[in-house]
């Protein structure tokens, strides 16, 4: 067994952290504020790749492998999490159903302008009566002619206000229940596609969130990914495909909290002394360190799995769960050993806690995971 | 336009840096390109986007610089070799006649460099090689313009501009505010791993034990001493001036 990164990915990852540093870290505090991240940083993003993570190489992409993946996105997952959500959805769900399920021609038409950022991606699962219970979507694609005609209503579309190619799921045969259900790629220039107005959220401010509207939406048949029919399953392969990802961001986020407590407890004087030097922050502290070394080695394994084309289905639920829960208990133990500190909106503990908390509802509530897991428990 | 660029790899400045045993200290301690050689990277390529041609990256160092030189590849050179046989490793003297060797079997039409490197400070290899070759050069640069083979550089002289004219083949370094270096691309990245990157040693540069010898011999490396907190006076104004006064002339020293 070999840990160590390939030396690409460890210059991409150093790339990164210099990015962030530089062009991102300076502007979390406006990020947070606005919500909204400035175009020069996403035109930036741009041009040092960070669009095409998830494309293979011949499209412009980077051609990274699952480890490779998570590796970039756990040095992304160190700065605002609104910002990186725009990357993270736009590289997992919003192009991963391109790129895995796609024909040629698809994939030639939309990846070269995904991967230069020039089209961003989003994926519109959710509905208003269809949430966890994916199949339950009401989005409705009835085929006339060369096209089909979409009416219906999605909702928390991330990415929705700048994305410009949409993997959208809508029930083509009512009678077939799941089996009924086609995903579709729908670009925002199609008649009858409408945006609507940003959501307000807890946390994630840069990345936008919205409802859509489709009113007789016309996508010409050449624009259905993957079989007719298959949509449910080809939603939870993108969704299972997208858990490695978000999971590296949490790593990344936790990471971050971890280093921030241990630098605090070491500066932060009561009682005449740091309290780093207090045993309960140390017991903190070594919880924290200790989940976090579990994840990374639960990520890097299920990564490598993926990698070896191994079935991952429960592992992967496993890691969502497992990363998604880690980073809620870094953050709010973050938030103790800073105090005060961690609950003013002048340092970024506190985004950091209010981010965390999405990350165990979205792409799959970590109540779904255990179903998912507990399904294939002793198969 | 052919254009060969001076690298050294150097450590970050902006880490703490722990001298031990007369050296400094290599573990734990971040290793970039020399921030100087990076303006010298990035004028490069930029003169390679307007002008088309070759940018290949000169170095001598340990085999840790490879890192470096896979930045600067992947930032848009074209190819790289590197001296880094350890009989080829002196001071100033030495590097020049290296760089002379390694540049004398190439063809170029500019060739620039990092106007000192941020580890020892010198400022002298470049202007060495510009000697060794007998070509002009022009040294600290902050704006750079080629037409054709004229070279016009606006040059930072002791915080005032002056402009210099010259013809190519001609050397260069460059300045901070010559130019924004970009970050490498993950693509770019990608790609460096696939670019040539050749090593060289002193009997394929075929270089006498005369030109390798040092001229000069690093006696002591120390850090400069830690800064005191200053005093700040108070009181009357007159009794400050008077204090101040007497600090400067009998406790300081500084005027005489």
């Amino acid at each position: 067994m070999d840990f160590r990164l390939d030396p690409d990915v460890a210059a991409m990852k150093e790339t990164v952290r210099d990015f962030i540093a530089n062009e991102v870290e300076p502007k979390a505090m406006q990020i947070e504020q606005e919500d909204r991240v400035p175009d020069d940083i996403l035109e930036k993003s741009k041009r040092i790749g960070l669009f095409g993570i998830s494309i293979p190489e011949e499209y412009g992409g980077m051609g990274l492998n699952m480890v490779g993946k998570s590796a970039v996105f756990e040095e992304l997952g160190k700065t605002i999490n609104g910002y990186t959500t725009i990357l993270g959805a736009h590289n997992g769900i919003g192009s991963v159903g391109i790129v895995e399920l796609g024909n040629d021609e698809q994939r030639s038409r939309y990846l070269p302008k995904m991967s230069s950022g020039e089209w961003i991606g989003a994926f519109a699962l959710t509905e208003p009566q269809a949430g966890s219970n994916a199949a339950a979507i009401q989005t409705t694609a009835v085929k006339q002619g060369d096209r089909y005609i979409l009416n219906g209503q999605k909702i928390y579309c991330t990415n929705a206000p700048i994305a410009n190619v949409f993997t959208v799921m809508a029930v083509t045969d009512k009678s077939q229940g799941s089996k009924g259900i086609t995903s579709f790629i729908v670009e925002k220039t199609f008649p009858g596609f409408h945006v609507g107005s940003v959501e307000k959220k807890m946390g994630l401010h840069g990345s936008q969130t919205a409802q859509l509207y489709f009113d007789n939406l016309e996508v010409p048949e050449e624009n259905v990914l993957g079989t007719v029919g298959m949509g449910y399953v080809n939603a939870l392969k993108i969704l299972a495909n997208g858990r490695a990802g978000l999971a590296a961001r949490c790593l990344g986020s936790s990471e971050y909290l971890l280093d921030m407590s241990i630098r605090y407890a070491h500066e932060r004087k009561q009682f005449g002394k740091p309290i780093f030097e207090q045993q309960v922050i140390q017991h903190y502290l070594a919880d924290m360190a200790v989940e976090v070394e579990t994840l990374r080695s639960l990520l890097y394994r299920v990564a490598w799995m993926m990698d070896e084309g191994m079935p991952t289905i429960k592992e992967a639920a496993m890691l969502k769960l497992y990363a998604s829960e880690v980073y809620n208990r870094v953050a709010d133990k973050a938030v103790q050993i800073h105090g005060g500190v961690g609950y003013i909106a002048e340092y970024p503990i506190e985004r950091f806690y209010r981010d965390a908390r999405i990350t165990r509802i979205y792409e799959g509530t970590s109540e779904i995971q255990k179903n998912i897991i507990a399904s294939r428990l002793g198969k | 336009m052919d254009i060969l660029v001076l690298l050294k790899q150097t450590f970050d400045t902006e880490e703490r840096i722990t001298v031990e045993n007369g050296k400094v200290k290599e573990d734990g301690v971040r290793f970039v390109i020399n921030p100087y050689d990076e303006y010298a990277v990035e004028e490069a390529i930029r003169l390679k986007e307007e002008h088309d041609g070759t940018v290949t990256i000169l170095s001598i160092g340990p085999s840790r610089t490879e890192e470096a030189i896979r930045t600067a590849l992947a930032m848009g050179a074209d190819e790289a070799v590197l001296a880094d046989d350890e009989s080829l490793f002196g001071d100033e003297y030495t590097a020049a006649k290296v760089l002379a060797a390694m540049v004398k079997v190439r063809n170029y039409d500019l060739i620039i460099g990092g106007n000192q490197a941020v580890d020892d400070g010198s400022g002298q290899v470049a202007v060495r090689l510009a000697e060794e070759l007998g070509i002009p050069h022009i040294s600290t640069l902050t704006k750079l313009e080629i037409n054709g083979t004229e070279v016009v550089g606006h040059r930072d002289a002791e915080g005032d501009v002056e402009v210099v004219t010259a013809t190519l083949p001609v050397l260069v370094t460059a300045q901070q505010g010559l130019n924004e270096p970009r970050y490498p691309s993950l693509i770019g990245i990608r790609k460096a791993g696939k670019k040539p990157l050749t090593h060289v040693t002193a009997a394929d540069l075929r270089l006498s034990p005369e030109d390798l010898t040092a001229r000069t011999e690093i006696v002591e490396t120390y850090l400069p001493k830690p800064k005191e907190a200053g005093r700040i006076l108070q009181g009357e104004m007159n009794d400050q001036v008077k204090e101040l006064v007497h600090s400067l002339t009998n406790v300081e020293k500084v005027v005489g």
